[in-house]
């Protein structure tokens, strides 16, 4: 396929105007050195029918949601997305615009926007939210910093319960040698951070850092690691999950400076774990310290509302080295999608939603636990993923329910080498009782 | 609340009525109800989110006002300089929709995802041919994410080298990216301008004297934010490596090279591609981007784990870099936009790619050819797929300044081009028509941007007081940042509701 509007008499045209007889002059002020002298090593072009045909055989070698009955969550969910969120996203007045630097062309994206950040700060029982992040577990390494710099404390300490690879982007952020990153162990027994764990770790700390519900699914006792944070004079930096947003109170609610999340719930594909959407929303008093972009409203020159990118003077096109952060993307379209998702689903739609998982998942360890081949891990309320130990070979068993046609949870092992035979299993509201007992059924007949 | 409406698009909290709602979830639960408070007490939600009460149709229409209102490239033509904004295919689109790659999950086994994970490896294959460098990773999110997870492999690097503690600084030069220097401070470096010389080029003798046992990396950006190809490159990095420094290529003007030279053969060490500028993926009002990082074979071992490979008896599997910075996002990166740059690359193949370089180089240098005689043009050499023009005669003739010139090109339908960037040209104005713009629409543009170079001599006012024809006129940006309002809050009444 070629998407070059430009025939040979045009092209004539343009190169007696540039004054060469071929493009490929323009290209002579290159050194001769760095010059490619071949071909890239790439196959000839497809046309469409070819293209899509070769990418839809390489698609269909993958095991889909479709074809495979999916109890795995850990941080990238299965939900019903509602049919007008792809219809929005795919308007291309949308999907092929820019990051709004020219407002009056932009009131579109950027009214999206604003109502985005409304509905996040409104989630998360903030003052204010920006534009999104990358992922949750980006916007979590992100509060670290902000929290460093509020503080002036290097040193952030991290529940151990915290998604195992949120908590590795930490770390990987902390190379910059301005966080030191100290992980606070979690209570094999409740799966939870325990205050004692935590007020040792609050010590000099720029934040006390916890996700609710955690990695295991259990919930948090947020507002006593609240206390625990202010007493050490350090935030809290609470994830939490948007799916759950109707059940569950907001971490704004019970204390938290920052609330962060995996906005991928909310009108987005699983899509292997990316794109992601990364919320981020905090106490209006962290403002000025928040990173990446903010959409704000004003007026223009007749008065009327309108839409901008406000407050970039923090941002890196101003104050480069001393920017907030360096976010020059963000995850806008995404955004969009889970804004019309909870447009769509409104305060009642999304506490059905949380009912619905929260449900399903206590159903889902009912049925196991019964068959006597699962125990509760953890003796903690859990949303829509619980942590059950299975009392076999816990790799064998996913493996045989795989040829069933389950994907049956994930083998904490690969994490927590202490957890062997814990499997994390989640349900969303799309399982189905009758998927749940199926499962149960075929556990019950290994 | 009545004010949004005086605007002519409420927000869509204003949209429907209290009891609205489009119904998407049945109320059906086929499983035992578990009361919220039962289950989690005082952790459960006392008092539900503000959220839109709208039909499906109210939401259809509220979103149709506001695409109404927004420019994106398939409404017209939008020269952004250095954001690169071209057709993005829509069989792409198609493509990332496919069911085995939209619904598959992060963590099924490897056996199940054969074919995300061969995508994946056949990505980084593209990839690595097209910058000449071996080792990639697909994980960095943006761009900036690049920059960011560049400069920590370095940092890692030295560490293993036992520079660690003494390499505390970053060369940028004056024309660099916002982002690089934010980068720089984000891994923990300070940054140090290096100027550009008088033909658009870092300028190698003060790059040279600013070199030492103290700098950790290099970061430039060929072609460069002016457009131009940096004509001594090789003795950049040469240099930089004499000193011991790593030296980073910000990909963002890839586009403008393929198949014509590579970073890698120029002897940067890493580089980061924005795939929704080179390869043509949809940029959605800001993102996703993704900006996967090549390196060299020696930094290979520290990039971000999991790296797609082949393994032991056939297939692809997941692999952790022996010395491996840890991971710099939660999965395996922004795969929904590899699919489409992966169906870019296949669509065009290796000479579509060249043709890409070629036309959007030739549709830069005659832009600027139609447009130098109205505005100024620091630099006057043959441009890449970029070129930068300063507004200084019309500023000070008339007072005229970049930003009006580009309030008034959107009176003629037309996206500004990227204005007061890079910082080292006076009221600059950074163009880039890319290579899926037709003659008729260049010219277009270019007889727009000569009529508003007449009007700053005739009329300067309607320059001064555009945009006319917009949805808003020109905003109060003063405003914005001094009363920060960024949320609607309903006027609720005592007791909530």
């Amino acid at each position: 396929m070629r998407f070059i509007p430009v025939n040979g008499a045009q092209r004539e045209r343009m190169l007696r105007a540039v004054g060469v007889s071929d493009a490929g002059e323009l290209f002579d002020g290159l050194p001769a050195e760095v010059r490619l002298d071949r071909p890239l090593r790439l196959p000839p072009g497809l046309a469409e029918e070819e293209l899509i045909a070769h990418l839809r055989e390489l698609a269909a070698r993958d095991l889909d949601a479709s074809r495979v009955v999916s109890f795995l969550g850990a941080g990238c969910y299965d939900h019903y997305v509602p049919a007008i969120v792809r219809h929005v996203v795919s308007k291309p007045e949308f999907f092929t615009a820019y990051t709004p630097y020219q407002a009056e062309a932009s009131q579109g994206t950027l009214q999206a926007v604003y109502e985005f950040q409304t509905m996040v700060a409104e989630l998360a029982g903030m003052d204010v939210a920006n534009a999104s992040m990358y992922d949750g577990a980006t916007a979590f390494a992100e509060a670290a910093y902000l929290a460093a710099r509020a503080t002036g404390r290097a040193k952030v300490a991290v529940s151990g319960a915290v998604h195992p690879e949120w908590v590795d982007t930490l770390r990987s952020y902390a190379g910059s040698g301005l966080l030191e990153v100290e992980i606070v162990r979690f209570d094999p027994r409740t799966g939870l951070s325990g205050a004692d764990a935590l007020r040792a770790a609050a010590t000099g700390a720029a934040a006390l850092m916890v996700a609710s519900p955690n990695f295991f699914g259990c919930i948090e006792d947020l507002p006593a690691a609240s206390a625990v944070a202010h007493d050490a004079g350090a935030l809290l930096i609470a994830a939490f999950a948007p799916a759950l947003s109707g059940v569950l109170e907001a971490p704004g609610e019970l204390g938290a400076d920052v609330a962060v999340a995996e906005g991928q719930p909310l009108g987005g594909p699983m899509s292997f774990g990316g794109p992601g959407l990364g919320l981020f929303a905090c106490r209006e008093r962290f403002l000025r310290r928040m990173p990446g972009r903010v959409v704000g409203r004003t007026v223009d020159a007749e008065g009327r509302p309108a839409f901008t990118l406000a407050l970039q003077t923090r941002e890196q096109h101003v104050r480069r080295e001393k920017a907030t952060s360096n976010i020059c993307s963000d995850h806008s379209l995404n955004a969009l999608a889970a804004a019309v998702h909870l447009a769509a689903l409104g305060a009642e739609g999304l506490e059905q939603l949380g009912r619905a998982c929260v449900g399903k998942a206590a159903y889902l360890r009912e049925r196991l636990v019964a068959t006597g081949r699962f125990e509760r891990r953890f003796a903690s309320p859990h949303g829509h993923e619980v942590a059950l130990r299975y009392l076999g070979d816990a790799d064998e068993m996913l493996e045989e329910m795989l040829d069933r046609g389950y994907l049956a949870g994930l083998h904490l092992r690969r994490f927590f080498p202490d957890e062997d035979g814990t499997v994390l299993l989640c349900a969303t509201e799309r399982r189905t009782r009758g998927e749940i007992d199926a499962l149960a059924e075929e556990v019950a007949s290994l | 609340m009545g004010e949004a409406r005086q605007g002519g698009r409420p927000l869509v909290f204003e949209v429907g009525a209290p009891g609205l709602r489009v119904g998407v979830l049945s109320e059906r639960l086929d499983v035992p109800v578990v009361e919220p408070a039962e289950a989690f007490g005082p952790a459960a939600r006392a008092e539900p989110p503000m959220l839109p009460h709208a039909t499906e149709g109210q939401l259809a229409r509220h979103y149709a006002r506001l695409a109404a209102v927004n420019f994106g490239v398939d409404t017209g033509f939008y020269p952004l300089g250095s954001c690169t904004m071209k057709h993005n295919p829509r069989v792409s689109e198609d493509a990332a929709r496919l069911p085995g790659f939209a619904a598959v999950h992060p963590y099924q086994p490897a056996s199940t995802v054969q074919g995300a994970l061969g995508l994946m490896h056949a990505l980084q294959g593209v990839l690595a041919e097209v910058s000449g460098l071996p080792g990639v990773t697909l994980q960095p999110s943006a761009g900036a994410h690049g920059e960011l997870t560049a400069l920590l492999v370095f940092r890692a690097a030295h560490g293993q080298r036992g520079d660690a503690t003494s390499r505390r600084c970053v060369l940028v030069p004056d024309t660099a990216h916002g982002t690089n220097p934010a980068s720089v401070a984000m891994a923990g470096w300070e940054v140090r301008q290096v100027p550009t010389d008088g033909r658009g080029n870092i300028d190698l003798g003060e790059l040279r004297s600013a070199l030492g046992p103290h700098v950790a990396a290099v970061m430039l950006t060929n072609p460069n934010t002016l457009g131009l190809f940096e004509e001594r490159i090789l003795e950049v990095t040469a240099s930089a490596h004499r000193a011991g420094a790593f030296v980073y290529c910000d990909g963002a003007n890839l586009n403008a090279i393929l198949g014509k030279a590579r970073p890698g053969d120029m002897g940067f060490d890493a580089l980061h591609v924005n795939l929704h500028k080179t390869f043509a993926t949809p940029h959605g009002g800001g993102g996703p981007g993704s900006g996967p990082v090549c390196v060299s074979a020696e930094l290979a071992p520290y990039l971000p784990a999991p790296v797609v490979a082949e393994v032991e008896g056939g297939g692809y599997g997941l692999v952790e870099p022996e010395r491996t910075i840890g991971r710099v996002r939660s999965f395996l990166g922004n795969f929904g936009v590899a699919v489409r740059a992966y169906a870019y690359a296949l669509a065009l193949g290796s000479e579509g790619l060249e043709e890409v370089a070629e036309q959007a180089v030739l549709s830069a240098n005659y832009l600027k050819e139609r447009l130098k005689v109205a505005y100024d043009l620091p630099y006057d050499r043959t441009c890449m797929h970029e070129f930068v023009l300063s507004g200084r005669r019309q500023r000070r003739r008339a007072g005229i300044r970049a930003l009006d010139i580009a309030k008034r090109l959107l009176d003629f339908g037309f996206h500004p081009p990227t204005v007061y960037f890079p910082l080292v040209v006076e009221e600059a104005l950074m163009i880039e028509p890319t290579e899926t713009e037709d003659p008729d629409t260049l010219d277009a543009f270019a007889e727009a941007m000569l009529r508003i170079a007449r009007e700053a001599e005739e009329e300067p006012e309607v320059l001064r007081s555009a945009p006319h024809a917009t949805p808003v006129r020109r905003l109060d940006e003063v405003r914005a940042a001094r009363r920060p309002d960024l949320r609607w809050r309903r006027v609720r009444a005592r007791g909530g509701g």
